[in-house]
Parts: C-alpha cells; structure tokens; sequence
C-alpha cells in the first residue's frame, strides 16, 4: 500500500467514524477531532513516538482497570468466584450487575493496585482456570439472555508450567469457540493492554471498542523485539512496526470503534474515563438488542471471519 | 588496515563454543544418519530411536492421502504485507524467499482427498514455510478448508505444525485465532468432525485456536505442543521445568490428547476413526 493511499483508507475510515452512530454518546465531534490530529501525527512520520506514547499510557499505573469501571459504570454488582473445577483465579474477575437497568454478565482482566494485589492477582495474567471461570459465566448469560460485557486488560495469558499444564492452549480456544456460539449480545473493550491470546480469548465480541490509549496486539512490544530484533530493548522499534494503537487497529478493521478518554489519558480521571466507556457500551449494546440472537451470532460469526489481508 | 585490527580472540574467549550444525538428515536424538531416500521409506522415522524427523506437508499428503485423490484448493491465496512490516529484513522478501525455498504458497496445504476410500478434506501446515506461522493466509486457507469440508459433507483432517501467530502481520495475525475458532464452529455445526494431528511443534496461537477444537486429537511421539515454549516460561517466571515440560507425553497424561501415535499407526488409526464417524 502505497502512502498516498494509506493515508486515503485513513480518511475514509475518519469520515465514517463521525458518521458512527456508535460514538455518538462520546461525543464524537471531539472523538474525530482527536483521530485527525493523530493523522497529522502519522503524516508528520512521528509514529514511533506516537505509538509508544499509547503503549505506555495503556499500561499506565495509574489507569482504570476493570474493577475501577465497575465501581462506577455497573449496579447490583454480585462478583461470582471459581471455574467449578480447579481454583478462583483473581486475574479475571467474572460477575452479574445491573448496566442502565438490564442485567449484563461482566468478564475483565484485572491487574493489581499494590505489590500484594499484583501478585495475587498475576498482574491481569489468568491461568487457563481464569478462562474456564469466563466459560462458565458465559453459559449464565447465554441461559438467561443476559448481555456479556467484556473488559480486555492482560500483558497475556499467564507463561507459567502449572499453566502449561493446565492447558492454557486448549483453554483460550475454547473460551473464543464459547463467545462465537452465544447468541446474546456481546460488548467488549481493550481498557489498557489487549495482549495476544489471553486478550483475545474473551475478545470475540458483536462490537469490540478500544480505548483511546489502549493497545491490542499480538505479542507485547519487549517479545517481538526480543524474537524478530533478538533484542527486548528494540521495544520501541517494534511498536512502531507493529502499530498496536487503537487507531490503526480500526483502520485494520479489527476493532469497530474508538472510546474516548479523558483529556491527557484515562488514569487522569477515573469518573470521567467510566462515563465515556459506559455511555459507548450502552450504545453498543442498544444497537445489537432488537437482532434476533441466530442472526447476532451469524453477523458476529461471519465478522471475524472476514479479518485478515492477504493476496 | 592491518594496525585497526581487532584481537577478536579476547572478545570471544568467553563465548560459547559454536553450535554443530547437524545435518537435517541427521537424528538429533542418537545421531544415527540417513539418506534422503531412506527417510522417504520410514516416513521420516529414525529406525533406530524412533525419532520423528519434521515431515513435510506434500510428503504428508502424498502418504495419508490415497493414490491420486488429492486435489488440492484455494493455490492462489498468498500473504500480502499490511503493515508494510520491517524488522532485520522486509516481510515481503522473507515471504518470497519462503516460497523459493519450500515450493509452497503458504504455511498450510488444503484440498479435497480420500483417506482409505473416505472423502475428507484435507489441511496440512508445514513448518518449513515461516515457522509454520499463521497469518492472514493461513487463517483464510484453513477457514476454507472448512467450508469446503462443509459443501461437500466430509470430515475435515487437519495436520498442525506451528511456531505460532505470524508477528509480521501485527494484530491481524492475532484476528486469525477467533477466524479459524469461527470456521471450526460452523464445521461443527454442520455435524462435522474435524481430527486433528498435532505435529512438532503445535505451539502458540495454532494451539489457542483451531488446534485445540478437534473431536479427536493425536500427537506424534515427542512433539512439543505448548501455548508457551519452555524458553520463555523459563525466562519469565524462573521455575525449574519438568523434564517432558510441554511434550505430547505431557499433554496426554494431563489429559489434552486422545493418543500420541507413532506414523506407523497414524493412517489406520485415521481411517478407522473415519468409519466410527461416517
């Protein structure tokens, strides 16, 4: 693709956005606003820095993470705990609460607050229990007809032996085949590092959203620098290359919209950074309602399917 | 010039000593040596240890398929470069050189086929093209396959050997695991088996995807079949690995596989496998 027309498809997918019904409770005026100065930023060849300045607001210490969203977005929050088989992984928190008035299914990553909480909680990387934990709330919400709302926030699945052993392959497999047979609407949104295959697992969404500042990628910035420069500290430089921003992840096409922060990043004002998100999320979920579920699942089905770009 | 030059002997006095390069025909495990016509009539097996040397996917399809009933699909999907990607070398020329090097389009081979008289269709990987890598391509000829296993009625056979998601294509390498998820379920909701054979290595995004949904799996002796290689959970998280840490052995006695079967076995177990199904 040459630059010119880069830079055309870019456009293109900017003035569909401020036509986005999607966006419109974030004020999309201010949303595209924002995306146009970025594509000043990506036309004046600054990606590098760019980039790097999201990977490094997404993980942000002070940044809401998913517990912080429920806190202000949800009602009624009753967390369910345990995959029924093995253990009750912290990593990702499943639960049932009131979103606007309907009862939705809420799965998240979540990292911790202080040294203890990280630990605990394997700063956001679930073993293969977190996802049948995931598995298990999703039969909830397919039985009842309740909404499942996603919030994306792992470095990646936990690398670990007991979750090798587990099966951390099999588990996230089966936790995406899960999402693509329900036929309830389904919401999620990359609120920080949407990395690789633990990311992905409960990703297989009707609408995925992606945080301003978020980042949504196949292998963090230190892997692929370590595999492709044999070098983690060419971090930067594989950021660059890979672009694991939310606005080239729209232009790819892989995400269906952007959510805008609070000025300056989300960490800055937690209240601010959950009103937008729960306004996009209520629309998202307003729009997918009144589909018949066959069809949400058919629709969702033949999304995905259509990822990719090839010759 | 010769007052510039460097005593590389000091710099490299602590090095390790250089990795022998073994011959591909060559066991690595007791280093028994074979001739490429030799490894052809063992179906790259080691006669004496019983190591299965990597096997590439037209040898496969040669050998699983019967005589002449392959007719292979979808030869013209090849990987196109999104992201214009650059690390030491371009993307486009490590794509070229693949094709030159291996004869093949993409990491994975599909088609229609009959195994012991039973149509199938059939999707080999083969880990000499990229690592076996999943990209855009992949994901596309592998979700084809099952919709070819759907238009025509048949099982689908799918051989797995992988280095996992292809980084070169960033993020949409990653969109392949929820594309292919998507192929296998509307395979299974058509009431179709998929059997998988999990060859060395099935690791990463392949495992975390299509690999992991078969109805019936098997592995060959020895392969390593792990979302993460023992190398980066030894970096990460400095445990002490188990001696068969992420090996097929491993996964059957954790309760991943059906069955780890050497090739002898594989084509019988196949076809009966495909009996029980019809």
């Amino acid at each position: 693709m040459t630059d010119r027309d880069h830079e055309l498809t870019l456009r293109q997918r900017l003035s569909g956005l401020s036509r986005l019904p999607l966006l419109r409770g974030v004020r999309v005026d201010g949303e595209a606003d924002r995306l146009r100065a970025q594509l000043v930023r990506l036309n004046a060849d600054t990606t590098d820095e760019t980039i790097w300045h999201s990977v490094e607001l997404a993980r942000h210490v002070d940044r809401p993470y998913t517990m912080d969203y429920v806190a202000r977005m949800l009602d009624d929050w009753v967390e369910l705990h345990g995959d029924r088989g093995r253990a009750d992984d912290g990593a990702l928190v499943t639960g049932l609460a009131q979103l606007d008035g309907r009862t939705v299914v809420l799965l998240g990553h979540q990292k911790g607050r202080d040294v203890k909480e990280r630990l605990d909680r394997q700063f956001g990387m679930a073993y293969p229990e977190g996802y049948h934990k995931a598995m298990r709330v999703m039969e909830i919400a397919e039985r009842f007809g309740f909404p499942v709302i996603s919030l994306i926030d792992t470095p990646g699945a936990y690398p670990g032996v007991a979750a090798e052993q587990h099966g951390q392959g099999g588990a996230i497999a089966r936790s995406q085949a899960e999402m693509a047979r329900l036929t309830v609407p389904t919401v999620a949104c990359v609120i920080g590092e949407g990395g690789s295959g633990g990311a992905v697992a409960i990703a297989v969404a009707d609408r995925v959203l992606m945080q301003e500042n978020a980042i949504y990628s196949v292998i963090t910035p230190e892997g692929c620098a370590a595999i492709l420069w044999r070098d983690a500290g060419e971090a930067k430089k594989a950021a660059a290359a890979f672009k694991p921003d939310a606005l080239h992840c729209l232009e790819l096409g892989v995400i269906d919209g952007v959510v805008a922060e609070p000025a300056g990043g989300a960490q800055l004002d937690h209240d601010e950074a959950a009103r937008l998100l729960k306004a996009a999320l209520v629309e998202s979920l307003e729009e997918l309602e009144d589909t018949p579920g066959e069809e949400l699942r058919r629709r969702r089905r033949a999304k995905f399917r259509g990822m990719g770009v090839f010759a | 010039m010769s007052e510039a030059r460097i005593d590389v002997q000091v710099e490299h006095k602590h090095a390790p000593p250089p990795v022998e390069k073994k011959h591909p025909n060559t066991c690595p495990k007791c280093g028994s040596h074979y001739r490429d016509d030799e490894l052809e009539q063992t179906l790259w097996v080691c006669g004496h240890c019983g190591h299965h040397f990597p096997m590439r996917a037209r040898a496969r399809i040669d050998w699983y398929a019967d005589d002449g009933s392959f007719l292979e699909e979808a030869t013209e999907v090849r990987s196109d470069d999104p992201l214009d990607f650059f690390d030491l070398r371009p993307y486009a020329e490590r794509l070229a050189e693949a094709e030159l090097n291996t004869g093949l389009g993409e990491a994975v081979v599909i088609g229609q086929a009959t195994i012991g008289g039973h149509p199938v269709e059939l999707a080999v990987m083969d880990f000499s093209f990229m690592g076996g890598s999943m990209g855009s391509a992949v994901g596309e000829k592998f979700s084809r396959a099952c919709d070819s296993a759907i238009d025509r009625g048949v099982p689908l056979v799918s051989v797995t050997s992988s280095g996992g998601a292809r980084m070169q294509e960033g993020i949409l390498s990653l969109m392949q695991l929820p594309k292919t998820v998507c192929a296998v379920e509307d395979l299974h909701d058509a009431r179709l088996p998929m059997l998988t054979v999990m060859a060395h290595p099935t690791t990463a995004g392949v495992l975390a995807s299509f690999a992991s949904l078969g109805d019936v799996t098997i592995a060959e002796p020895g392969a390593l079949i792990a979302f993460t290689g023992p190398r980066v959970v030894q970096q990460t998280t400095r445990e002490r690995l188990p001696d068969d840490f992420g090996l097929a052995e491993q996964n059957l006695r954790f309760g991943h596989l059906d069955a780890i079967l050497p090739r002898s076995e594989q084509l019988e177990h196949l076809s009966r496998l495909l009996r029980l199904f019809a």
